[in-house]
């Protein structure tokens, strides 16, 4: 690559998969301090119990057991926080539940940590914990949300009478009403948003080090937000000074949400590495993770669309019970609500919307934001029903879409958000051409003759990404800031150094992100590297979730880099001997406007760590900014997806034939990346139309899918060859104008999915099927149809 | 995993004097006990590799059946020329087993003396009349699957090789479970000189022959008279994937499948 040729917009090969496929990569667990010490969890095998007593004297005594603790040993120990308070139509804040480190007197989910056991080997440490005596006393439990709220349901917490977390509103529910009264046609929909189990490539890891030199922790985790998480727990649990925790997040395999969340399991170990004065390492066991990790959606939703004859939108109205599961996790509060009800609008001129939201406490592992997080559940809503719409009144599927779709921006939508830009008819129309619509007769007619149901559905979604600004999600009950922070280090070489709050799992940021600093500086992407995942190196920064490290975190660097450029104009002009209004910075060099006389980039980086033809007396030797960017608004990815499947009837299976993507995510630095994160979200997405399914067992509370062998994930030959294409409408108030891709596959495609299910049933008489269309349930439904 | 012994007898006299110790298990290729023994399900005090058994391996080919050695892996069954020629239905049955990695490790003994009721080996044992052959006996598959991971084994008895008769048609078609893709159901299809034998695995406890399906395909060998079989769901398995009538369902659907792949007599 020359200096010149601007990496932005090209597929450059990712910088970090070397180290990932020569297994040169630095995971957690890869990561060992002399004389270190294995954790183990003993977790309640019980759904719902109090604990009467634990009997730890036969287990410490155990061949190499340096200690074990229970919840009553950690005393002056905070419970785990939740970051978001939501406030409810009662006006009262949410039932908040404390979530201890270590259960103490309950345990109210299969999996709820009760001992932490810490031994010489791992293996030390499992055979001390079978000898811990824990007198439980089990009660009833309940894991359906709809159940937990009924009269007479087991009551998980004292704080939280009828185990309701909170009833929360928004829209306008007398505008909702008005427009249904004059309704040409009511759309009315049941639906159920299945559980999801997250499974990261690899699993939650910790190793947790204190040091008695200077009473300071360090914490190696496989976590997405290694700031977040020392803040909360250092200020929020532990009580230690925030400046004597390092959180160090290395290579980390995966997180889709999952590992945004502060656990217990590190939690429990950064105290106990004072306790035993020994670095404790632990790595979650897959079936622990099943157990333990932070699940996703579990919606049952009761929505209605009203519709004038013309099938314009007038009304939507959606009552959701979201299943928070045992406790509140990190971010479970604001997934069913902001992050939710605000997406109702869709890329539609829905006038009026009402959502009401309860969220209820079940003995099930907590639920928190996985992969969409609540855009997910709303696009699932809002095309479903469109679908539904469509095939009641007799128009096309992408004619419905049209006439409702949003056509003026900027857009005030009826659930608080404002759209910035958008083009929605462009993205439907390329994705039908893609797709070959208008063969679609001809195949189905073919599929017809084989004896298969074949059928197409659209999902035209929306997506809220870099949630922001600070100040307005604060006033919507954030405890945290949603900014973003990067540092630009300009090394005396010209080489760059970029230390990110981002946290790259996955992503690609390391490439990404050296293409943004090396466009910029007009310098070569292989001089510049990016630093992430550790508070000892990087600035304050939030890390990331909700496909928002390029728009805010690489807005961050941005505008860091215009410092640094400002900065070298000064330094050039001296050097030049010009005026600095005369400099002008492009393509890697600082030039005195219409001559020929100019300083690289390089020499000036040189001249700003040796001054010694400098203007010292004004201007401060070195090259390195530091900029926090908070944007004003979200941005707002949008496309439609469109899937095509064939049914055997005979056997119920679903075949996945055909996959079309056609999004905009506004400014694209590296196309390659942007695919490659679009097939993955498509492939989670489609895994939970067609294949994944957490389930509980309704009486004993006991995780039926607690392995591989009953959780279905998605694998290649369960996907189609993705179609995979991008409309732009760069972002307005970035300076990258990028949107975010991260989620939008898995946005997109259950709703595209299900839909072409459900059409290629309707020929049979099918009305309803939920997530996953397994065999089984297709099966099943085609038989009730008939019947 | 609990601490064991690991012994790697040489012989087949030395491995059933091994299996005679207290809580000893045989290991053929692992693939289920080691998996148990990790989650800390199983925990045998002595583990009995019989890898070293040279007797046990090889694939040959004798007059009218096909002896497979019962350590001969999955990959080897798949991959073979001799059971490719006389019954591909069996190579195919082993190329479906598993993954890659399961299929180099996992054996055909293994697997039968493990009756796993979502195995697929047991269906072709049940529905190719198979022999098994042990280091003290022979016993006929239909004698062999007892009930749900039991077999007609004894203590200390070792599987040494089985011998499938040569089909004049035959073919396995398995219904994956979505998630393990173990088989929700599989029916395995035979016809021989004497009549037709069709094994089903994956519906109930055990592997099972059914009489009904091989009654109607010994009258009419067609999908036909495969899918107009009426299988009743009781006694048939039923858990988060299918239910007993969804299973009794796709027995003869797969059996017709079956019969379509059997293509035409050799």
């Amino acid at each position: 690559m020359t200096a010149t040729a601007s990496p932005i917009g090209q597929s450059i090969r990712r910088k970090e998969d070397v180290r990932f496929l020569t297994g040169a990569g630095q995971y957690t667990n890869d990561i060992t301090a002399r004389h270190t010490t294995h954790a183990y969890f003993l977790r309640s095998p019980h759904a719902h119990a109090t604990i009467r007593g634990i009997d730890t004297s036969r287990a410490k005594s155990a061949p190499s057991v340096l200690a074990i603790f229970t919840g009553e040993d950690l005393v002056g120990v905070g419970g785990l926080p939740c970051g978001w308070l939501i406030t409810g139509t009662d006006g009262k804040p949410m039932a908040e539940p404390p979530h201890p480190v270590l259960a103490r007197g309950k345990v109210r989910y299969v999996g709820d940590p009760v001992a932490l056991v810490i031994a010489e080997s791992l293996h030390q440490a499992k055979d001390a914990a079978e000898l811990i005596d824990v007198d439980y006393d089990t009660h009833p439990a309940v894991v359906n949300g709809i159940e937990a709220l009924r009269h007479g349901a087991p009551q998980l917490h004292d704080v939280a009478p009828n185990n309701k977390c909170y009833t929360w509103a928004l829209g306008d529910p007398t505008a909702v009403d008005a427009a249904f009264a004059k309704a040409a046609h009511v759309t009315k929909l049941e639906i159920y948003n299945n559980r999801l189990i997250p499974n990261a490539i690899e699993p939650r890891a910790a190793m947790a080090v204190h040091s008695r030199s200077d009473d300071s922790y360090t914490l190696h985790v496989a976590n997405q937000n290694p700031h977040l998480e020392r803040l909360l727990v250092s200020a929020f649990v532990l009580g230690l000074p925030e400046h004597k925790v390092r959180v160090i997040a290395p290579d980390v395999g995966g997180g889709f949400g999952s590992k945004i969340y502060l656990y217990p399991e590190e939690t429990a170990m950064m105290w106990a590495s004072k306790q035993v004065n020994r670095p404790i390492t632990w790595v979650a066991e897959r079936s622990e993770s099943f157990l333990s990790d932070a699940h996703g959606r579990d919606h049952t939703t009761h929505a209605e669309l009203a519709l004038d004859k013309d099938g314009k939108f007038l009304a939507l109205r959606v009552h959701t019970n979201a299943n928070v599961g045992a406790y509140l996790s990190t971010f479970a509060s604001c997934v069913p609500t902001i992050l939710y009800a605000t997406l109702l609008a869709g890329q539609y001129t829905t006038p009026a919307i009402f959502c009401e939201v309860t969220a209820v406490f079940t003995n099930t592992a907590p639920v928190d934001a996985y992969r969409g997080a609540g855009r997910p559940e709303a696009t699932y809503v809002v095309e479903r029903i469109v679908h539904q719409a469509a095939v009641e009144m007799g128009i096309a599927q992408d004619e419905i879409r049209r006439r409702n779709f949003i056509r003026t921006f900027p857009y005030q939508t009826p659930v608080a958000l404002v759209y910035d830009t958008g083009a929605y008819e462009p993205s439907l129309d390329e994705a039908m051409k893609a797709a070959n619509v208008a063969g679609f007769a001809k195949r189905k007619a073919e599929a017809e003759k084989r004896g298969k149901l074949r059928g197409l559905g659209y999902a035209a979604y929306i997506e809220a990404c870099g949630i922001a600004p600070s100040n307005i999600a604060g006033a919507l009950g954030a405890r945290a800031g949603l900014f973003e922070a990067g540092t630009v280090r300009v090394n005396p070489t010209g080489s760059v150094t970029v230390m990110t709050g981002s946290h790259s799992h996955g992503q690609g940021h390391e490439t990404t992100f050296a293409q943004v600093v090396a466009g910029r500086l007009g310098i070569p992407v292989d001089n510049v590297d990016i630093v992430h995942g550790d508070t000892g190196r990087i600035p304050f920064g939030m890390g990331t979730y909700g496909s928002r490290s390029l728009a805010v975190g690489g807005s961050a660097i941005v505008k860091a880099l215009d410092k640094i450029i400002a900065k070298g104009k000064k330094i050039a002009a001296h050097l030049l001997e010009a005026s600095d209004a005369d400099i002008e910075f492009r393509d890697g060099k600082y030039t005195v406007v219409g001559t020929d006389r100019a300083k690289a980039f390089g020499e000036v980086a040189f001249a700003a760590y040796v001054p010694h033809n400098y203007p010292l007396a004004t201007l401060e030797p070195g090259l390195e900014e530091t900029a926090f960017y908070d944007p004003t608004n979200f941005t707002f990815p949008a496309g439609t997806h469109i899937a095509e499947v064939e049914i055997d009837t005979e056997t119920g299976v679903v075949s996945l034939v055909d996959f079309t993507a056609c999004d905009d995510f506004g400014t694209i630095i590296n196309p390659m990346i942007v695919e490659g994160q679009v097939h993955g979200g498509l492939a989670q997405g489609i895994g939970q139309a067609l294949l994944e399914n957490c389930v509980y067992d309704p009486e004993s509370g006991q995780l039926l899918t607690g392995s591989y062998m009953d959780y279905a994930m998605p694998r290649a030959d369960d996907l189609p060859k993705f179609k995979v294409s991008n409309t732009v409408t760069p972002c307005t108030h970035n300076p990258l104008g990028a949107k975010g891709c991260g989620e939008a596959g898995a946005i997109g495609a259950p709703a595209a999915v299900m839909n072409a299910v459900m059409d290629a049933l309707a020929s049979a008489g099918v009305k309803h099927l939920d997530m996953p269309a397994s065999p089984h349930r297709v099966w099943q439904a085609l038989r009730a149809a008939r019947a | 995993m609990y601490s064991f012994d690991l012994v790697r007898p040489t012989s087949v006299a030395d491995a059933t004097a091994a299996l005679k110790k207290k809580d000893a298990k045989a290991l053929a290729g692992g693939q289920s006990l080691v998996a148990a023994m990790k989650l800390r399900l199983a925990q045998p005090r002595t583990l009995v590799d019989l890898s070293q058994l040279a007797e046990l391996k090889g694939i040959k080919k004798d007059g009218n059946a096909v002896t497979i050695g019962a350590l001969a892996t999955h990959a080897e069954v798949a991959e073979s020329s001799v059971v490719k020629a006389a019954i591909p239905a069996l190579a195919d049955l082993a190329s479906g087993i598993g993954d890659r990695q399961v299929r180099n490790m996992g054996t055909l003994g293994g697997s039968i003396a493990h009756n796993d009721p979502t195995a697929c080996y047991p269906a072709g044992l049940l529905a190719l009349g198979a022999t098994v052959r042990t280091n003290s006996r022979t016993i006929a598959a239909d004698d062999f699957f007892t009930g749900m991971f039991e077999t007609a084994l004894k203590d200390g008895e070792i599987i040494t090789s089985v011998s499938f008769p040569i089909p004049t048609q035959a073919a396995y078609v398995k219904f994956p479970n979505p998630a393990s893709r173990f088989a929700l159901v599989g029916v395995f299809v035979a016809r021989a000189k004497d009549g037709v034998r069709v094994g089903v695995t994956g519906a109930a406890p055990c592997a099972f022959r059914s009489k009904p399906l091989e009654a109607a395909l010994g009258r009419n060998f067609t999908a036909d008279a495969a899918k107009a079989t009426m299988i009743g769901a009781s006694g048939l398995n039923g858990d988060l994937h299918a239910s007993p009538e969804y299973r009794a369902h796709l027995i003869p659907v797969l059996a017709a499948r079956a019969v379509t792949a059997a293509g035409t007599t050799r």
